[in-house]
């Protein structure tokens, strides 16, 4: 009884967090941090900043990263299924009803051309995003040299038509990191071997 | 098979995605418009609804393009496949790799990803904006000099600068949506 209690206690908060959060990931750790941190005491605050590193370094939506984590935390596989259906359930139905009625929205003359003023400022919101992890990232040879490759590279394909998936930068300089590191660390190995 | 190919589609964007919202937008722009599934403004409305509706970017971008192409189910199944990469991975690692992300070997892979992260949303935003501004997708379209979208971008750069300096936070995605919309219907025409 107990048990379904706390399922229960912790599928309501996620559904809150859910639907309460605008802006992305970033916008509900915060939120996150206040709820489960400070008001809750579910997570200590080192397991915290622990599980947005885990977030932020592990494939998809980070709000859906922190749920699992914190859900299997709480109550295992069972917890982690109930937190992350709470936290998807409020996104899902309010975007599948406004879906319904999108195309027809935007019918309207004004409504269409408040649009195309939005479609200019979501541009601007992803430059900035974007902006804002150039300033944070660490400017090593390294960095800076797959960026300005990876930016140079898409922008070229782009116009020249060529198709290939922002999936292969990925792939190409995670191998890459990965190939630095190790050809560094051999040759570490031998100096020491040398000694 | 519109639902296979969703549900695989939102599976590979929510297993190969770093960096949250915006580290998406650059995969799901690639297959949305490989597969004729939305026009770039499509995309850039999508987003705006997104950005504009509370929970997860990526959940509601999946919500989105999976029930404009395939109703209810594919709306399910597309949100399901973005979902279900993180929740498996999440679980090994709160479970049996609980160290993983301390493996020097996987920092550096991390540590590959992360710059080329930062430079696909960058990219992406200036493709973006050569199509919408000035009218260029690739080096045969003729150029189609748009002044509004000037406009508009000029005006959100600097209230946005303003607010930053004046309140030393950035101001709210929805109020700069909200601003953009009502300069759209000014500029465009009702």
């Amino acid at each position: 009884m107990n048990k379904i209690k706390s399922l229960f206690g912790l599928f309501i908060a996620m559904m809150k967090i859910g639907m309460f959060t605008f802006g992305g990931g970033y916008a509900m750790i915060n939120l996150l941090d206040n709820e489960f941190v400070e008001r809750k005491r579910w997570l200590g605050s080192e397991e915290f900043m622990n599980l947005v590193t885990i977030a932020e370094s592990t494939p998809g939506p980070i709000a859906i990263n922190c749920s699992t984590y914190i859900g299997y935390k709480r109550a295992g596989f069972l917890g982690a299924l109930i937190a992350t259906l709470g936290m998807c359930i409020p996104s899902f139905a309010i975007i599948y009803l406004i879906s319904l009625f999108f195309n027809s929205f935007l019918e309207i003359k004004w409504v269409a051309s408040a649009f195309h003023g939005i479609q200019v400022c979501v541009v601007f919101l992803i430059l900035t995003a974007g902006f804002k992890m150039l300033k944070k990232i660490k400017k090593t040879l390294f960095n800076v040299g797959v960026m300005l490759i990876t930016f140079c590279v898409m922008i070229l394909f782009s116009l020249f038509s060529v198709s290939f998936s922002s999936i292969f930068y990925i792939l190409i300089f995670g191998v890459a990191g990965l190939l630095i590191y190790t050809v560094g660390y051999l040759r570490n190995k031998n100096g020491e071997d040398e000694k | 098979m519109i639902f296979l190919k969703l549900f695989l589609t939102f599976l590979k964007i929510g297993a190969v995605s770093f960096g949250g919202g915006y580290g998406m937008i650059s995969i799901i722009r690639d297959d949305c418009l490989a597969n004729g599934w939305l026009t770039e403004e499509e995309l850039l409305n999508f987003i705006a609804v997104a950005e504009s509706t509370p929970g997860p970017i990526a959940v509601n971008m999946a919500t989105f393009v999976g029930s404009s192409q395939g109703g209810v189910l594919g709306a399910f199944l597309a949100t399901l496949g973005v979902v279900l990469p993180s929740f498996v991975i999440i679980l090994l690692i709160a479970s049996v790799f609980t160290k993983l992300l301390k493996y020097a070997g996987v920092k550096a892979i991390l540590g590959g990803i992360r710059p080329a992260i930062v430079a696909l949303i960058l990219g992406t935003a200036v493709t973006m904006l050569l199509s919408l501004g000035v009218g260029i997708k690739n080096v045969h379209s003729t150029p189609n000099f748009d002044y509004r979208t000037l406009i508009v971008l000029a005006v959100i750069c600097a209230i946005s600068f303003a607010y930053s300096k004046w309140k030393r936070k950035s101001l709210s995605p929805i109020i700069l949506i909200v601003i953009s919309g009502a300069l759209g219907v000014l500029l465009y025409g009702v």
